[in-house]
């Protein structure tokens, strides 16, 4: 059994910065830290939503920051997060079902990512 | 002779010692945040800036409740499960399980409050 404490130390993540940028591990890469910083956004919302509960007077309040300057600035990345981490979500579905797993379609899909996601903010911002 | 499967033996031996169950969670929720996400994103924006009263009657609305309390529970499930991972692959010893913690009690945190101001509102 483990009498002996477990003294041994492991190794964390790969170090990016030995690997050359590739599109690949950068479309990768931007999935973690997209994925990650949307909790800015869902709290912001979230709160807004909570103001809502509250009543006119504090909602004022709220909506006025939601929709300042650095509201704007954290919905509009919100956006272009939401879509980049879902078109990499959708890829990354299809890597897990085996599929477009070559480099060129994979760094073509990456591409795909990248463009989409700044396309799809723009139609949102649009639309709403 | 052992009487344990081979199935038996491996179980539980892997590095989460939990198998695939967080890989398959993040599939599962990922799929129904492909519908949520934009479902989401578009009821929040059309009652984002407008009034009260409308912001109100837009989150009464049972489908945009329903859906925004499901965004909710599985948006939030899935960011912990995704910080969770981030946090394995940079942190070890007590910081990791402490920052594994926090994530967990500021995601349950955040559907408590997200869920408490869709019932004041619907309800």
């Amino acid at each position: 059994m483990a009498s002996t404490r477990n003294t041994v130390k492991r190794p964390l993540s790969p170090h990016l910065q030995i690997y050359r940028p590739q599109m690949t591990s950068i479309s990768s890469i931007l999935t973690r830290i997209t994925g990650n910083a949307l909790i800015a956004g869902f709290a912001l919302s979230i709160w807004w939503l909570l103001a809502v509960a509250s009543g006119p007077e504090y909602y004022g309040f709220v909506n006025r920051i939601a929709t300042s300057w650095f509201g704007d600035i954290v919905f509009t990345l919100s956006l272009v997060a939401v879509w980049y981490h879902f078109l990499a979500g959708l890829r990354h579905l299809c890597f897990d079902a085996g599929l477009a797993l070559d480099v060129p379609t994979a760094e073509f899909l990456g591409w795909i990512c990248v463009i989409g996601s700044l396309l799809l903010t723009v139609l949102t911002l649009i639309l709403i | 002779m052992r009487y344990l499967t081979d199935r038996k033996r491996a179980i539980g031996k892997g590095a989460s010692g939990t198998g695939t169950e967080h890989h398959w969670r993040m599939t599962v929720s990922a799929a129904g945040l492909a519908i949520l996400a934009p479902a989401y994103v578009f009821i929040f924006g059309h009652a984002l800036g407008s009034g009260y009263e409308r912001a109100h009657s837009i989150f009464s609305h049972p489908l945009a409740a329903i859906i925004t309390a499901v965004t909710l529970l599985v948006g939030l499930d899935h960011f912990r499960r995704g910080a969770q991972m981030a946090i394995e692959d940079y942190l070890d010893g007590p910081r990791r399980k402490i920052a594994i913690i926090a994530v967990i009690a500021l995601s349950w945190f955040l559907m408590a409050c997200g869920l408490f101001a869709l019932a004041r509102i619907a309800l």
